[in-house]
């Protein structure tokens, strides 16, 4: 168990320089000068050089790949260039609205997942089946930022039940936990539910008619067990990869929450890369990005070691 | 105790007529064919493109004349059967013609990564060794990444355009497509018609050639055709970001991007684009689970 675990951590360190190199090259393989957004576009040849200097641009590729990745390591990113402030700390800022944004959709989509996911196996090719077979389809096929803006159509301009942007009715700067500010997280956290929704239905339902399948089900019915009682046992079996497959979900939902982030103006990483793209402001996209993979990477291994201590079943080779 | 049967008492054989067995492709055809669903989605999927390539004929107005005048009329106004969009252009014909580039954009970057990544993963698979560790240590860093994060990332860093963001899904769907190229060729490159291709002496173009690609490209072009649906909403969404498509060329995810202005004074017309993007995007996911099912693939 500890060897694996030694190994599988071990495999994501490549993994993380790769990502973190792939990051650094964004600004390189960007057309055009990556300082072209703050020099004036009369700047002499000298105070480009200075500027050059001044952001590292000078140096040689490899040379600026360490001492950038040695930066990040001690929690630097360098400076937005169209704000003048550490990437650190706007990323910092807004990965945190994210993850709540991310966090709250994740746990109604599993919920719901779930739960279609067990009337589906259970009644297998019942309509119940086909109508949760049905939904996970439309939920991997629905364009989010799409259903985010019919969200706000019905909820927000026609029945005017909920607001349709922002992070609280103060602005967007200080979060709380009541229920004016729930009110704005209500449509997005819905609209990107939507995404993890699908795929743990689909996934919930074949481990469920698998484990009805299996002879231990039989055995346990054989011997009295109520039905409450085998669903517990289905649960059990079933827990493990349900969760890994939430975790993963999470992930994706923190790196791809951009588009319905944009839909709704909510103050997380999506609408730091937004204004970091239109801005042109490379350090901050970078920055971003590299923080947003990392942390995809490092929940990958997490849902692995953690599936691994679940299911002491699943032998990993 | 065997009794001897006169000649006459024993059943005529059936005479042997040569039946040629259908190919596997006519097998698929056939069961596709029998599937109503995945029959629907394909005549969905003909109709959009249909109307998408003989637009330019059937547009019932000019999708780029403006009009100051007739901004955001209603579905239904006489002459603009859906309405008109925020600068009065006629929305049925830019949704028609919107088609061809949000198909185009949908569909090319997975025929460009189903190319690549199967170049790459039945390299890497066949190769075996160090070559496959290389490769796949490279397609496993760019699949770390969420793939609508590296879509934007990589369009960001580029800039907007059409071509940007067709390098960009194509980058995205490339690790995809190689890592299950890899291991569908590894489990061939085991198989003992293999082994004895080699023994008899085969090259290893021969093999690759008539052995391998064969049995593999199915497979993969399934797990391919699942990725257009993927493909459609991340293109669209980086239109919608204002990172593919340039205005004022119709686009369907463009055209949700300009028309958010609206949702409040013309709610449906807003909503339009994204009904088609919808609809493409699950028919293609129905045609692609129906061409899974008659392949047989387990995934």
């Amino acid at each position: 168990m500890l060897a694996y675990l030694i190994r599988r951590a071990g495999y994501a360190l490549p993994i993380m320089l790769g990502v973190s190199f792939l990051c650094f090259m964004l600004v390189h393989i960007a057309p055009g000068d990556p300082l072209v957004a703050i020099l004036p576009a009369d700047a002499s040849i000298d105070l480009q050089k200075q500027m050059m200097k001044l952001y590292g641009f000078d140096r040689s590729l490899p040379e600026q790949f360490f001492h950038w990745l040695w930066r990040a390591m001690h929690g630097d990113l360098g400076t937005s260039i169209a704000t003048s402030r550490p990437v650190t700390q706007e990323v910092m800022k807004a990965v945190g609205n994210t993850f709540m944004l991310a966090m709250m959709a994740t746990l109604i989509g599993f919920f719901f997942g779930c739960l279609f996911g067990f009337v589906a196996g259970y009644f297998r090719n019942s309509w119940a089946d086909r109508a949760a077979s049905f939904m996970s389809v439309i939920g991997v096929s629905l364009p989010h930022y799409w259903l985010g803006m019919v969200m706000v159509i019905i909820f927000s301009s026609q029945l005017m039940w909920l607001p349709a942007t922002g992070a609280g009715p103060d602005g967007s700067g200080n979060w709380k936990w009541d229920i004016e500010h729930i009110k704005y997280m209500i449509l997005p956290a819905v609209t990107m539910s939507f995404i993890p929704m699908g795929i743990v239905a689909r996934t919930v339902r074949a481990l469920v008619a698998d484990i009805l399948s299996q002879e231990f089900v039989i055995g346990l019915r054989a011997r009295g067990l109520s039905e409450f009682g085998v669903f517990k046992h289905v649960v059990k079996n079933c827990a493990p990869t349900a969760l890994a497959v939430m975790g993963l979900q999470l992930g994706y939902l923190l790196g791809g929450s951009i588009l319905i982030e944009t839909v709704f103006s909510w103050p997380g990483t999506g609408f730091l890369l937004n204004q970091a793209i239109f801005q042109r402001d490379l350090p901050l996209l970078q920055g971003t990005i590299l923080v947003l993979a990392l942390f995809f990477v490092a929940l990958n291994l997490l849902v692995d070691i953690l599936q691994t201590v679940l299911d002491p079943r699943i032998e990993r080779a | 105790m065997s009794a001897v049967l006169p000649p006459s008492a024993m059943p005529t054989p059936a005479p042997v007529a040569v039946v040629r067995s259908r190919s596997h492709g006519a097998n698929v055809m056939r069961r596709l064919l029998r599937n109503p669903i995945a029959m629907t989605a394909a005549a969905v999927i003909l109709l959009l493109v249909l109307v998408a390539i003989f637009a330019p004929w059937i547009m019932p107005a000019d999708p780029f004349a403006t009009s100051m005048f007739k901004r955001l009329k209603p579905i239904g106004t006489p002459g603009f059967p859906l309405g008109t969009d925020e600068l009065g252009r006629d929305m049925l014909s830019r949704l028609m013609l919107g088609g061809r580039l949000s198909l185009f954009m949908g569909i090319a970057p997975v025929l460009m990564a189903f190319v690549i990544g199967s170049g790459i993963g039945i390299l890497a698979g066949y190769a075996g060794g160090g070559i496959n560790t290389v490769l796949m240590r490279c397609v496993d860093v760019l699949y770390a990444f969420p793939s609508v994060l590296l879509a934007i990332a990589l369009s960001g860093a580029l800039g907007a355009g059409i071509t940007n963001a067709l390098v960009s899904l194509t980058v995205v769907f490339v690790p995809q497509i190689a890592r299950i190229a890899e291991s569908v060729t590894t489990q061939v490159r085991r198989s003992d018609y293999v082994d004895a291709a080699r023994a008899s002496g085969a090259s290893a173009f021969t093999i690759v050639h008539r052995h391998v690609l064969g049995n593999v490209i199915g497979p993969i072009f399934v797990y391919a055709t699942s990725l257009i649906s993927v493909s459609m909403i991340l293109a669209s969404g980086l239109s919608f970001l204002g990172l593919g498509v340039k205005p004022p060329q119709p686009e369907w995810g463009l055209m949700l991007n300009t028309l958010r202005t609206a949702i409040y004074s013309q709610p449906w017309i807003a909503a339009l684009p994204g009904v088609l993007i919808f609809v493409t995007s699950v028919s293609f996911n129905m045609l692609a689970d129906g061409l899974r099912t008659a392949m047989e693939v387990k995934q």
